[in-house]
Parts: structure tokens; sequence; C-alpha cells
């Protein structure tokens, strides 16, 4: 840090601390002297195990966010989550379908939204979370798929949402039923499993095992580049 | 948004665009003349952190005492074990399993699946949380060989030849040969790859590859894999029990010097305990939260590389622990996003790296060590610019793409890149984005046969842990590919010898004894010890005033 780097005070779970100005929630709670290990986690946004809770100077409102994306302000407010004790049921893809009636009985609460979207206001990624459950109240489990699929299960949604919906796990089945019955199998990967599994390949795998160098070497620089 | 001073130098960034942009028309991709040999020797030479005369040196303990390895990665090996060896009872199982997995990114969870599929007990072990690893960061892609002008032959020369042909040749093979097994076991799992209309994946190509062969789930490759497998995990709790906040800090080996089990340490409640096993795999991912030679990274929190720590006081020999990827294109500034992986699609589509006069210097698509050195040169030439906290880089000069390839580009195209600038203040199709090498791969590891063992019976290891599948440079998509394939073949060897033995044997730290002795001969103060667990990032001036400020890494 510069000499010149300017402090701004932040509140840690009700403790005043001066950090420098800019820091991200996460490297303020460092600055103070605290080692993470709950609720830290990839520090680039792709994980969700930051998501916390903040209050900024003069403001009523508690915010969420993502403790590595979201830069304190002069006293804020911070502080962690360690960990949120969603329901997980647990399901056999090959004994579920990709209907409505799968998420009635695994996640009930999802037909008890009451569409006041407070679930994506929450979202630090900007998820159109209320539309994915509804679309799943709908049956269009394609939909959900797709409008859930940015979602890094940080929890935020479930947290705030006042019918006790566990949004994120719901998100994942529904991919899941996506990927597994919606969208084609592709043939052609199903061709080369098959032709792997009767063994075409092995022996010009094993003749490259065993080649010399050099050899190795001509045949990789003379090799045909087809790309687009 | 940039600071005020920066300003004159993004002015000379924009009064060169116009320029650039009709060289970029008439020139497509070659605005600037590549390399050649030579001056990409001398380029690396000078400026690859590799290359620097202190990067490397000999390792003075352990089974591969004399071998050259990254120097921070001996200064890792020649510690002391956390574990208080004369006071530590050894006599009685805390917990008994078949089968051991340290680490739950994608190849450990892979593991754990098929190891439980195959009938063993698993038990999964990681000291953040299921699913909390490199492997959940990915963005790019995955690479198999599934297309009809395609083959893993095809894909075999293209990973030997991008590794510089240091890769072990049976490790490449299991990789391609798998590819697309793996694809369709993640594709029976449901997850989402990027498909045409009639089921056949979009596959594109990438740095090093002949053909169109990585596949994609939007920029969350890595995501999309990682959460549909812990799903999976989370779905089989009846056969795979998990511990988080669990660090293994030793293995434990019988008589026979065959593994036996392991030390764990929870991370809050501080407490040791034992588990007995009849395998155990190593799936603890890189290094890059060691910041060799400083660096910043693009890592996960949590790799710290511990897996090398314990497996090679255990015994077993590493391959390749002398070679690191440094990625060219890491964010420098905003402070809070420093280390972040800017894709190489960037470059690819248009965007050029420009030094503060906003002049070009390098071809913007040499291989990635080539690339990266070419930054740090102009760095060093005092070309490139400062930030507020003293960090340097140069400009990727973002705008052009919308230019040169039609409003809505970035948009489209660079989602997540788009995203996390605007957290920030700055529109990339505005103002370009100021990056510098980041420290994004640990290209050795662990030493394997196409099993997944190692030289200890039992001792099985996957993944970033391990060293040899891609030589000394690994292509990108060629990760994703490496923890599928080799998580999986690791769950079945591990079982298979665990459903073989009746008993583990005894369990001893004998090795940690002798390992600790060899250290103490070095002279090496008491309070060094690994593995590391987490990294430390609390100012020394905050740290001078804590109970414990002199240890090595962290303080857990």
């Amino acid at each position: 840090m510069s000499d010149a780097q300017k402090m701004v005070k932040v509140y840690v779970m009700g403790e005043a601390y001066m950090v420098p100005e800019g820091s991200t929630i996460i490297g303020a709670f460092e600055y103070a002297g605290f080692q993470l290990k709950r609720g830290v986690g990839c520090r680039e946004g792709f994980c969700g195990a930051c998501a916390t809770v903040y209050r900024e100077k003069g403001d009523y409102k508690m915010k969420g966010g993502l403790g590595c994306q979201t830069v304190v302000t002069d006293e804020m407010y911070i502080a962690q989550i360690p960990f949120v004790p969603a329901d997980k049921p647990t399901y056999k893809m090959e004994e579920i379908t990709p209907d409505a009636g799968t998420f009635m009985n695994l996640y009930p609460s999802v037909f008890r939204c009451v569409s006041c979207n407070t679930c994506t206001k929450a979202c630090p990624q900007d998820i159109q979370v209320m539309d994915y459950i509804q679309a799943i109240i709908r049956g269009d489990i394609a939909e959900a798929a797709s409008l859930s699929f940015d979602c890094i299960r940080c929890g935020l949604c479930a947290l705030r949402c006042p019918a006790e919906i566990v949004q994120f796990n719901a998100a994942i089945l529904a991919q899941r039923l996506y990927g597994k019955y919606i969208a084609p199998q592709s043939k052609e990967l199903e061709a080369r499993v098959n032709e792997i599994i009767e063994g075409k390949y092995e022996k010009e795998l094993n003749d490259l095992v065993g080649m010399a160098k050099q050899e190795l070497i001509d045949k990789y620089y003379s090799r045909e580049i087809k790309i687009s | 948004m940039y600071p005020e001073y920066m300003q004159e130098s993004i002015k000379k960034v924009e009064s060169t665009r116009p320029d650039r942009l009709e060289l970029a028309r008439k020139l497509g991709k070659m605005i600037y003349p590549g390399m050649n040999e030579q001056e990409r020797e001398v380029v690396l030479n000078d400026n690859h952190p590799d290359y620097k005369a202190d990067a490397r040196r000999e390792v003075k303990v352990g089974p591969d005492k004399g071998m050259i390895l990254t120097t921070e990665i001996a200064d890792m090996l020649e510690t002391y074990s956390r574990i208080d060896i004369d006071n530590f009872d050894l006599s009685k199982a805390d917990i008994e399993t078949d089968v051991l997995i340290i680490g739950a990114g994608s190849a450990g969870m892979s593991a754990a699946i098929v190891a439980s599929e195959k009938g063993a007990d698993v038990l999964l072990a990681t000291k953040l949380r299921l699913g909390d690893s490199n492997s959940m960061m990915a963005q790019g892609g995955i690479q198999a060989a599934d297309q009809a002008d395609d083959s893993p032959a095809i894909h075999y020369l293209d990973v030997i030849g991008g590794g510089h042909f240091d890769n072990k040749p049976e490790l490449v093979k299991a990789l391609v040969n798998d590819a697309p097994l793996s694809i369709k076991w993640l594709e029976d799992m449901g997850v989402m790859f990027d498909k045409d209309d009639t089921g056949n994946m979009k596959v594109k190509a990438g740095g090093g590859t002949s053909r169109n062969r990585m596949h994609s789930a939007r920029d969350y490759t890595g995501a999309a894999i990682c959460k549909v497998i812990r799903d999976e995990v989370y779905n089989r709790k009846d056969k795979i029990k998990y511990l988080e906040y669990t660090a293994i800090v030793e293995l434990l080996l019988n008589d026979k010097k065959e593994v036996s089990g392991a030390v764990m340490y929870h991370l809050e409640n501080k407490q040791f305990s034992i588990v007995k096993a009849k395998s155990v795999i190593v799936a603890t991912g890189g290094f890059g939260r060691l910041h060799i030679r400083g660096f910043e990274t693009s890592n996960h929190y949590g790799a710290t590389a511990d897996g090398i720590a314990f497996a090679y006081r255990a015994g077993a020999h590493l391959l390749y622990m002398d070679s690191v990827q440094y990625h060219p294109t890491g964010a420098i500034f905003p402070e809070q996003i420093v280390g972040f992986l800017c894709t190489e699609k960037i470059r690819g589509i248009g965007a050029q790296p420009v030094n503060k006069d906003g002049e070009l210097f390098v071809y913007p698509l040499e291989p990635r060590d080539v690339e990266a050195s070419a930054f740090i040169r102009e760095c060093n030439a005092g070309r490139g610019i400062s930030t507020p906290s003293g960090l340097k880089g140069i400009w990727l000069d973002t705008p052009l793409i919308d230019q040169i390839n039609g409003e809505g580009t970035i948009e489209k195209e660079l989602p997540a890149m788009l995203r996390q600038y605007q957290r920030f203040g700055i529109d990339i199709r505005e103002v370009p984005m100021l990056v510098y090498p980041t420290l994004h791969y640990q290209n050795g590891g662990i030493d394997i046969n196409d099993k997944c063992e190692t030289n200890i019976p039992g001792l099985y290891v996957a993944g970033e842990a391990t060293g040899g599948v891609h030589g000394r440079n690994r292509l990108m998509g060629n990760s994703q590919l490496d923890i599928i394939v080799f998580g999986k073949r690791a769950g079945i060897y591990a079982a298979e010898r665990a459903q073989s033995i009746e008993d583990a044997g005894n369990m001893t730290l004998d090795h940690v004894i002798s390992y600790n002795e060899e250290v103490a001969e070095l002279g090496i103060e008491r309070n060094k010890v690994s593995p590391v667990i987490l990294p430390d990032y609390i100012p020394d001036h905050v740290k001078a005033k804590q109970l414990i400020n002199e240890y090595n890494g962290t303080l857990i």
C-alpha cells in the first residue's frame, strides 16, 4: 500500500476497525486480523462461499452480496454467514422425471411462492430467481434450467425467502433434469464412446505410446490443422 | 473506475486505436510480427519467472533429495510436521473406511462416486466445503475428441506436442482415450453442455488444438460440471461420508510401508483425529496460493499444495515440480480482482495488448509462456502502467472487440467478464483492461501411473496434484478433462485394492520422525511447518500483535 493510502472505518460484527479504502469485505476482515476459514472460497465470484449481508451508513436496509466482490464503504457494518443449513433431499436421477411433479415431491415449498421477488433482489448474480421458480411451477424445466444456469449456490435467495423455498437446490435439480432428459443427447459422442469400448483406437494409441521422440516430433509438426 | 492519473495513458490508447483498428481490418490477427524461435528463447530466458536464477533449486530432504524444484516448493518441503509425534496416540482409529479421499474438487468427488459404485465405503475429507476448488472456477472448456473429423490419436498428438514431449505417454493415452467416456458420464448425470438443436456438442478450438474439441457450458464450464458432481455426492450420502473443514496433515504407513490411513485436523475445533483406510486418494489440487515468485494467482483460496507436502513426507516421488504455468492476462486493477483470470478468448476475438503509450509490442496470440514474458519485459522496461498499490500492468484494449466484430459482441461473447468489471464501475466496451501475468497452474506433481498408483502401495493421486499428464505445459481444456478421467480411475483402482485386502495394517508415523530429523539436520527453525492449509493475508503490523505470529504460512 502506498503511504497515502486512505482508510475507512468498518464495523466487523459490531466492532470498529480502520481498513484501506477499496477493500472488499473479505479483504477488510483480513486486514483487521481475521484469518478466514468459513465464508471465503474462490475469491473470484464463482463459488458462493462468501455470500453475506451488510449495512451501509445511514441506511436501515441490510443488503446481500458476495464478500469477495463487495467493496466496503465508510462506516459499513460487515458480517459473515458461515453456513446455510438448507434442505437437500436425495434422489436417484434414473427414477425421476423432468416435470413439476418431481418438484412437488422433492421441493413442495416451491409451490408456496408468493411472487414477492425478494429472491431476485437478493441474488448477487442478477439471476431472475423468482422467474425460474415460476417456471418450475409451470413445469417448464427447460426455462428454469436456463434462467438459473449462472447460480453459484450462495444461498442468499433461500435466506431471504418468506415462503422458505430453497431456490438454489431446486435450481440444480432443474439443470440436471434438463441436461439428462430434455436436451437431446449427442449422437456423435455416443458413436465415439462405442468405438472406444470396441477398442478401435487401441492399436493407434499404443503405437503413439511406444513411438520414439523424434518420430513423434515429426508427426506433431506435420499434423493437419483443421480448426474454425 | 480508473483513477485520474491513468487518464493520460488511456487517452494515448484511444489516440492510437483508430490506426490499430485499421491494421486489424487489414491484417486480421497478424497486427504485430510473431517471434521466431530465437526471439522466443531470449524473451523467455530474460523474463519468464521459471527461468530466473533463483526460481528453482535442489531440495535437500526426502525421497527426491537433490531434485530441482520450484524454490517455494523446496522451501515448503524442508519443514516439519504439524504433529507433536512424541505425544501423539496412534493406538486407535477414530474412523475406519475402505477408501479415504482427500480433497473435494471435481477429481476427488468423481473418485468418491465411482468408488462408492464399486461398493467401497468412502470417506471424503476436505479442508473447506465440498466443491471448493479450482475445478469450480474454470471458464473455458473441456477437451474430448468426439467429433467425426477428430480422434483420440489426434488429441494425443496435440497434448504431447503442447507439453514439449515431456508428458508421460501412458497418462496421455489414458487422458485422450477416456475423454469421450468422461463427457458421456457427465452428460448422463445431467451436465448442460452447449449443444446444437440435434444434440451435438458445440465445440471450439483452443490454444494448441488441431481440431475443434473444446466443449463448454457457457463460460461457467467448471462450475456446471462441479455442481452436478457435488449434487450426486450429496445424493449418495448413505454411501459417501464427507467431512468439511477437515484438513489432512499426515499420511499413516504400516510396517510394510503401505498406506494405512491419515491424520486429520479440524480447522475449527482444532482437534486431530485418525482415520484408518485401506486406500487413500490424494486430490488436493495445485499451489497457486503459495504465490510462487510473489505472483498474484487465479487460484482458489485453498490451493496450497497440501497433498504434495504430506505425500512427499510419506515417500512419494515428484515429477516436473519445477514448472509453473503463468497465464498472460490476469487482472491487475481494480485491486479487488487482482489475479482474476481474463480468458484467452478476449485476445482471440480482437483485443490488443498495448503499453502505456498505446503502442503494440507483441503478437497477441503467442504461446502462454512467451506472451506472459513479453508483458513482463514491457513492464520492466518502464512502459507499463502502475496501479495505486504499486503493481504494474499493460493495457488490453477491449473496446476494439466491438469495433472489429460489431456492437454487442462483448455482451454476447464475454458476459461474465463484462459483469465482473461493471461491478467496479469499469465498462470494458468503453475502456481497456489492465492486466499482468497471473499464477495459474501447477504443471507438475506426484508421479503416478495410468491407474493413479504411486510408488507407495495404497496411495493414489488424481487431478492437479499429479505430474506427467501435461508435461511442462498444459493446454487449455485438458485440466477439466484430467480431473474427471483420473478422478474416476483413482476411484476404481482404490476401491479394488481396498476390497482385495483384509486389513490396512498398523498405523505409524515413523516416516515423519525420520523426515523431521532430516529437516533438523539442515538447521531449519522448528516453527516452519507444512502442509500450509490456508494462505495468510493478515498484514504484518497486525500479525505482530497476534498470539502466534511467527508460523510459516497459516495461523491455524
